[in-house]
């Protein structure tokens, strides 16, 4: 692996504050410099000039489905760390509803292992209760010591307040954040889109808002009970503005909770099923334009940790069904960054390096993953080289990515990646 | 061959400031779909609701024997994935009065049973000859599946809780016939009119089509129904759209009203008591001849004799049901004649109230 030197670019690094113009060096997988401009020597380096571009610590995405085990035609992590890298990811999160279910060290070590061809770096998150069945704790310890950091059973809620007091409690000892799909599912059933007027012109059975914060509220409060443990609880995909204001007044309680919330959730609102529009079908649904805009608000204000695309494969075959049969979910590695300029920076003015924090260095932070979305000696060659004003069209079938299911096909996107570098290897690079 | 991916959303919105966030109705609106099909209320323009009725009346006064010429051996499948026998019979009617082959595919026929895909089975019927598909389904939107994936005319016969267009247009005829309007159809050619839609309205196809259909030429709805079964937002489903809870008060206003058949197990699972729904929401004698002497009854069908209605107002004077179902032969053959590009054309004279015999013999 050769020295990689980026000269003449605009570094964003959060973490460190730096945000102008530097050169940067990466060696053996570590970032091993950083200066002002034309003071570092060349020789022996591969030379990328970056001039007019933005170079940022690579993208973190911590809610990720891969699909492996299990569901290679929808996915594998070769396939899914290939669009990750072509998204400007470096590290992604599996989530552990494969099949079977990572709740496992040995899934864990076989999801990690050489032979899956991973582009970039990968780490697994476990389950929390046993086949995310919501009935016993999974083996924290040993799962985080294969290299699990975080549990879950996402898809699935952790319904049960007295297995979901135990598994926060469990994690906490285990220094893991349990992360919860906040749904409750008492609510849901039969429902594929959000409750409401839209619902109810299309004869959809809806979701109410209140079974994603009534979960979160009643997390909070099994938080608030075990706050000795400081535990860590982090929300999945936060959709509603019930449930961010939830996570507003816990944290001023001084508790432990953090928050992802997906692109699609700030970009599109339920209307954008239109007629039965499969690739706008997920979970949480797309919600009512007053819940995007909370989330842009939230956003804004900080309540909001990280964006988290829940990039979710499904073949062709099973999106091209009747609407209520259609499986939930939708890509999002290769979008995320383009939507997230276009509407956070371009259009409601956040400065280019709170994208950047957003997408790198607050979703390493909310899942302690050392090393990573920082530029500092010594972190990890992870890197990101994009054009913020460049605009770009978004094509599916373009996709690294093994499935297409998404609803921004043919979107003209804003910052077009030209480089991914992945522990000083160079992983993505546009032609 | 058209496909969903390809054509969905080709027309792919701009992610430019003022239009990211809001609904693309264009974009999002398939492109595929045939311009015969009818999948919507909401879809039909007043002009061509205008020439549905016009040509439901040519076609049902016509000479049987030329009539049969209009699409004679043209095919026509009847996809029914919920058993149907009314809906079924008529548009299988209506289709055989224009000439046409029928074939039926329901929801007993093996391919359906061995699973196989609304895609892969409409597929198989173009294969097969099929011109049209008419769709039952109990999924709500499956008549876009189908119609974007076959690229066929296809005719909603009735999908999830969403939509009955068919039925609204034969509602729409019965009550044109009823209070004697015969001429052309605006937006003011039900002003003044009110339809009550009562009962289990969450759930029925029925109470969507006719409350997005009405309104446009005018009428008033007033939906009404417990909140169960009618939440407040379903006053949002389109303009002209009012809920009164009071049965009584509904039908001291209307001169429509149109009962809907209720489910005795949604109203358990929903803990309403039976007797308590007859009380408030029962379409009887007593209560008709207090609040509505002069309104006609209608129901799409199949009733509950007892719960929703009795057997003295649905056979009674004010009862429009056996012409409502008159009706639907009409209005399925003129929409099958829309969807097969059949010569439409019909004589620029006035629609007439009553049909009068042998009028293009
Ligand atoms: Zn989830």
């Amino acid at each position: 692996m050769n020295p990689i030197l980026i000269r003449g670019g605009h570094v964003i690094d959060p973490a460190a504050g730096v945000d102008g113009p530097r050169d940067l060096l990466l060696v053996e997988g570590k970032v091993a410099a950083m200066d002002v401009p034309g003071k570092m020597k060349h020789a022996g380096t591969e030379v990328i000039d970056a001039k007019g571009l933005v170079v940022a610590p690579g993208l973190v995405d911590i809610h990720v489905h891969l699909r492996e085990p299990g569901q290679g035609y929808k996915e594998t992590i070769a396939t899914g760390t290939a669009a990750a890298a072509t998204g400007g990811f470096t590290t992604v999160c599996a989530m552990p509803n494969t099949i079977p279910v990572n709740d496992s060290a040995e899934t864990t070590r076989w999801m990690l292992a050489p032979e899956r061809g991973a582009a970039i770096r990968v780490f697994p998150i476990g389950a929390a209760t046993r086949g995310s069945l919501g009935e016993a704790l999974t083996e924290y310890g040993s799962l985080r010591a294969a290299g699990v950091v975080a549990v879950t059973d996402d898809g699935k809620p952790i319904l049960g307040d007295a297995i979901m007091r135990q598994a926060l409690v469990a994690a906490a000892r285990a220094n893991l954040p349990v992360i919860q799909h906040a749904e409750d599912t008492r609510l849901t059933g039969g429902c594929s889109m959000n409750a409401g007027p839209v619902a109810f012109r299309l004869g959809l059975r809806g979701m109410p808002t209140e079974a994603e914060s009534g979960l979160v509220e009643r997390d909070i409060r099994l938080l608030a009970e075990v706050k000795d443990s400081r535990a860590h609880l982090h929300i999945a995909h936060l959709s509603t503005k019930a449930a961010l204001d939830a996570v507003r007044r816990a944290r001023r309680n001084g508790l432990r909770v953090t928050c992802e919330v997906a692109p699609h959730h700030f970009v599109l609102n339920e209307e954008a099923i239109g007629n039965y529009d499969t690739r706008a079908k997920m979970n949480p649904p797309l919600r009512a334009e007053s819940d995007r805009v909370a989330v842009i608000e939230g956003i804004i204000d900080g309540s909001v940790d990280c964006i988290a695309t829940d990039h979710a494969p499904h073949a062709a075959h099973e999106k091209e069904q009747e609407f209520e049969r259609a499986p939930n979910g939708i890509t999002g590695l290769e979008s995320a960054l383009g939507l997230s300029i276009a509407v956070l920076h371009v259009r409601h003015k956040l400065p280019l390096s709170r994208v950047i924090a957003l997408l790198s260095t607050q979703p390493a932070a909310v899942l302690g993953l050392k090393g990573r979305g920082i530029l500092s000696v010594g972190s990890a060659a992870d890197a990101v080289i994009f054009d913020p004003a460049k605009k770009w069209t978004f094509q599916a079938r373009e996709s690294k990515s093994k499935s297409k299911n998404t609803p921004f096909d043919g979107w003209t996107m804003q910052g077009q990646i030209s480089m991914t570098i992945s522990e000083g290897r160079v992983v993505y690079r546009r032609n | 061959m058209p496909t969903k991916t390809q054509h969905r959303k080709s027309q792919a919105p701009r992610l430019e400031p003022k239009t990211i966030s809001l609904s693309h109705p264009d974009s999002l609106h398939p492109n595929s779909i045939h311009p015969g099909s009818l999948l919507s209320a909401a879809d039909l323009s007043i002009d061509k609701v205008e020439s549905i009725l016009r040509l439901a009346d040519v076609l049902e006064k016509e000479d049987a024997l030329r009539r049969d010429k209009r699409l004679f051996k043209r095919r026509v499948s009847l996809l029914f994935y919920e058993s149907s026998t009314r809906t079924r019979t008529s548009f299988e009617l209506a289709a055989k009065a224009l000439g046409a082959d029928t074939s039926l595919v329901s929801a007993q026929s093996s391919s359906i049973e061995k699973g196989e895909s609304l895609k892969d089975t409409g597929i198989t019927l173009r294969a097969l000859g099929a011109e049209c598909i008419i769709l039952r389904s109990p999924y709500s939107g499956a008549p876009y599946l189908l119609a974007e994936t076959t690229g066929l005319p296809i005719l909603n016969a009735g999908d999830g809780m969403h939509e009955h267009p068919s039925q609204a247009l034969l509602d729409l005829r019965t009550i044109l016939a009823h209070l004697e309007i015969g001429a052309k159809i605006t937006e003011t050619t039900l002003k003044g009119v009110t339809v009550t839609i009562c009962g289990d309205i969450f759930h029925s196809r029925v109470a969507r089509s006719n409350a997005l259909l009405l309104p446009r030429l005018g009428a008033r709805v007033v939906f009404c129904g417990p909140t169960p079964l009618l939440p407040e937002i379903a006053a949002q489903l389109g303009p002209n759209i009012v809920i009164e809870r009071d049965f009584d008060r509904a039908l001291a206003q209307s001169q429509i009203v149109m009962m809907l058949r209720i489910q005795a197990e949604r109203l358990a699972g929903l803990a309403l008591d039976l007797e308590e729904y007859k009380a408030r929401y029962q379409a009887n004698v007593d209560r008709v001849a207090a609040y509505a002497p002069k309104a006609l009854v209608m129901h799409p069908g199949p009733m509950i004799r007892g719960l929703e209605i009795t057997s003295e107002v649905a056979d009674g004077r004010q009862s429009a049901i056996a012409e409502q179902v008159r009706n639907g032969v009409a209005i399925r053959m003129a929409l099958i004649m829309r969807a097969l590009g059949g010569d439409t054309k019909v004589s620029t004279k006035s629609r007439s109230v009553s049909p009068k015999k042998g009028a293009s013999r």
